[in-house]
């Protein structure tokens, strides 16, 4: 289950170094954006060897690739989809960006005899994606998609603001496109990083519209990501009287504290209930 | 021979035996030095020395309340050397990388042996390489004020850097341009030392807050400037943004909220040490979240317990240091920010601060397998710093933490050994890394309590192979067996001896 998504440098030796320490949920070993092109060919190296010894306890590991629009994307596969990862994600990925992609990943696992299958997580970051975001999510291996709010607001040549009015059509169509296919939408980083506060609303505005996770580039805001993606105690304890009472009254509709409670209020309460115990909370 | 800690001491001096033998033996007072003379303003630093007659031979102390923007050690520094003095002996509190004009003197053996409870910076290297004559004696902020009231460190003037002070030689550090909070670690000097001068730029009419005292007092020097008190805030006394720093400072802070100590009318102490700081950071939110108060902060204040202070978190402050310029401009304003002397705040003999406090947060540069602490030298033998207040308070709080990253620049702060001991293992409590936490087996009331907790607390052992498996084995040090330095324990006693690189 993912909340918090945090992205590490392929190319920094300390901060592969502590990656295992931190409280994520996934990590996104970077090859793409934070790694310049004279550094590409040794971030994958110090990747590959990283991953050999690297003890992330059971945690999820995503590795950004450079997109498939240049040969570097085709050598990361190569060295770097193994079992010890569980995920790539896709810059700029369009459906047939993720259709070739499945095939090369299908191949892969077969030469490398692999136990796993590997999943996509596509970033959404062109105006093109974001139209067919509905077929990207449909895609079998896809099981969460990043918003990607940099890239795509410079293809709407529009400017990143602190409210981020101009995403909010973007991030709501990818959540509805996610909830749909019951795959994650993750929202995009909050690049302030000394901003703790800006970065509570951002997710909270993100949770409001049905993201279930963020990205985010500093270990620093992944409590925070954590906290706002989490059932909170009032929400559990909520759940819990709803299912409690349920279980007594077994019918379809009742009343509880003068208010109607009825299936999708006891499937919404069960569901936060299995997110606390998934989460450590219960 | 050796001590009971296994380190060697030379014959001149006592071994360390424990950290509670002070209790077996009296407090020793020299009779106060109080002054006869009455006029007490003097033109110059020459006319200094040659009314005290200060000669070959002779211990000269400063204070470090004005820390890395001192200059009245360097001034008298100079004037040591235009004279051409020999065989001198210095007691600052402190050396910063500000002094670095003593190297020139000790290279020339005007200067041959220095007393400090800190040093860094280029003195600390040129002792480092063997170039103080005698071993250099490294105290604690405790010990230092028991070693002057007992007569071991005889000074025979003391300078005492005072920001704001009077003709009559009554001061304190709350005002002027230079303004340092509290002169703490003078006060010693100016009961004991045969001769004290104030050195001030800035002379007033009348003090009233009085921490230097007239009736001590033999000369008042007014000089253009006693240093830069901006230098005073150094990178240490910021809280960390290092994300693995705020890591552990949260896991330190649960472990002390899990273990109890933090309750209504407790007590703590943060080292110098953005780590540390945000541990207090983070014991902040525990006591707003559940509406608790503290009811004193000591040792180096810094503006984030000045503002606790000001919130009504903490009933007082017990500053023997200023650590920053929002805690000088407290310190002068606020009944309840209290400045004590180093001996009230951690002189074993005296009624001291340390022995009340709760619980104590502390840096690490290593500690080894049996908790002792190293903050004297780096892993490869140079002297980066010094005890400080570390074994003080570690001896006298009800709780010692060490807040550390395990690996620092690819090697293991735990070892099998620490290069120097400077706070003994049976002081210490628990290790808080940010990939486990050891408590010491000596404290099985503590691992018992935390039993039921679901935090990582492993054995230091185990944490040594948490290092080990990602650093490897470090290959071990050779040290020469020149020695040049002491680390003389609060007691008096020596807990290690430091060699030449």
């Amino acid at each position: 289950m993912r909340r918090s998504c945090l992205f590490i440098p392929s190319s920094n030796p300390g901060m592969l170094q502590s990656a295992d320490i931190y409280p994520f949920d996934a990590v996104i070993f970077d090859l793409e954006d934070a790694v310049t092109m004279s550094e590409k060919e040794s971030a994958r190296e110090l990747l590959k060897n990283f991953l050999s010894i690297a003890d992330l306890k059971q945690k999820e590991i995503m590795i950004r690739i450079n997109s498939l629009d240049n040969d570097l994307a085709m050598l990361d596969l190569d060295d770097i989809v193994s079992d010890e990862i569980d995920t790539i994600m896709l810059p700029k990925a369009r459906v047939s960006d993720i259709v070739y992609l499945d095939k090369v990943l299908r191949q892969i696992e077969e030469k490398k005899q692999m136990t796993k299958k590997i999943n996509i997580v596509p970033i959404i970051e062109l105006a093109s994606s974001l139209l067919e975001v509905e077929r990207i999510a449909a895609e079998k291996r896809v099981n969460g998609i990043l918003l990607g709010a940099e890239d795509l607001t410079s293809d709407m040549e529009v400017s990143r603001t602190e409210e981020g009015t101009e995403i909010f059509y973007p991030r709501a169509r990818i959540a509805m496109a996610c909830k749909a296919f019951k795959i994650d939408a993750i929202d995009t980083p909050y690049t302030n990083v000394n901003n703790l506060e800006g970065l509570e609303k951002d997710s909270l505005v993100a949770k409001e519209l049905g993201f279930n996770a963020k990205a985010c580039i500093h270990p620093n805001q992944i409590d925070v990501i954590n906290r706002i993606f989490s059932p909170t105690e009032k929400e559990i304890l909520r759940a819990q009287k709803i299912v409690a009472a349920y279980e007594q009254e077994k019918k379809g509709a009742f009343s509880l504290d003068g208010k109607m409670i009825d299936k999708p209020i006891i499937e919404r309460s069960l569901k936060i209930i299995a997110k606390a115990k998934k989460i450590g909370l219960l | 021979m050796k001590n009971s800690l296994g380190r060697f001491v030379s014959e001149d001096f006592r071994p360390f035996v424990a950290s509670d033998a002070y209790t077996n033996k009296e407090r020793i007072k020299i009779p106060e030095k109080k002054t006869t003379n009455v006029d007490k303003m003097i033109s110059s630093l020459r006319e200094v020395f040659d009314r005290l007659n200060i000669t070959d031979g002779m211990t000269l102390s400063f204070h470090h309340h004005l820390r890395d923007g001192d200059r009245v050690l360097n001034l008298v520094a100079a004037e040591i050397k235009r004279r051409n003095l020999k065989n001198m002996v210095l007691a600052p509190s402190s050396i910063f990388p500000c002094h670095s004009s003593l190297v020139e003197l000790i290279e020339n053996k005007n200067v041959v042996q220095i007393y400090t409870n800190y040093v860094n910076g280029a003195v600390a290297d040129a002792i480092s390489q063997g170039k103080l004559e005698k071993p250099l004696v490294m105290m604690t902020h405790g010990g230092r004020p028991q070693a002057i009231e007992s007569g071991y460190l005889k000074i025979d003037v003391a300078f005492i850097a005072c920001p704001n002070a009077d003709s009559e030689g009554n001061g304190n550090g709350f005002a002027g341009p230079n303004a340092c909070g509290s002169l703490g670690y003078s006060i010693s000097d100016m009961l004991y030392a045969d001769k004290k001068v104030v050195v001030t730029d800035h002379l007033v009419s009348k003090v009233s807050k009085r921490e230097i005292k007239s009736e001590y007092i033999d000369y008042v020097l007014q000089v253009d400037s006693i240093g830069d008190a901006q230098k005073i805030v150094s990178g240490t006394t910021k809280i960390t943004k290092d994300p693995i720093g705020l890591m552990i400072a949260k896991e330190a802070a649960r472990f002390l909220d899990s273990a109890g100590y933090i309750q209504n009318g407790f007590s703590m102490q943060t080292g110098a040490g953005g780590t540390s700081l945000a541990v207090a950071h983070f014991v902040k939110e525990i006591m707003m979240k559940n509406n608790i108060k503290a009811s004193f902060a000591s040792g180096g204040i810094t503006g984030y317990f000045t503002s606790m202070l000001a919130e009504g978190l903490v009933d007082r402050l017990f500053d023997v240091q200023s650590f920053d310029l929002e805690a000088v401009k407290s310190i002068g304003k606020n009944k309840n920010h209290i400045a004590i002397s180093a001996s009230e705040y951690a002189n074993p003999y005296d009624d001291n601060i340390v022995n009340k406090l709760d619980f104590v947060i502390l840096g690490a540069t290593e500690v080894d397998l049996d908790f002792n602490v190293n903050v004297t030298t780096s892993s490869l033998g140079n002297i980066i710093g010094g005890s400080g207040g570390h074994a003080d308070t570690a001896h006298g709080a009800k709780l010692t933490m060490i807040v550390t990253p395990l690996i620092k620049s690819r090697i293991p702060i735990v070892k099998e050994k620490v290069t120097t001991i400077t706070t003994p293992g049976s002081d210490v409590d628990v290790i808080v890394t940010e990939r486990g936490i050891a408590i010491n087996p000596l404290r099985k009331d503590l691992i018992e309590k935390m039993k039921s907790s679901n935090m990582d607390i492993v054995s230091i052992e185990e944490l040594l192979q948490r290092a080990h498996r990602i650093t490897g084995i470090p290959t071990k040090i050779q040290f020469s067996k020149d020695i040049v330095g002491v680390v003389m324990y609060r007691d008096g006693t020596i807990i290690d001896t430091i060699y030449r690189k």
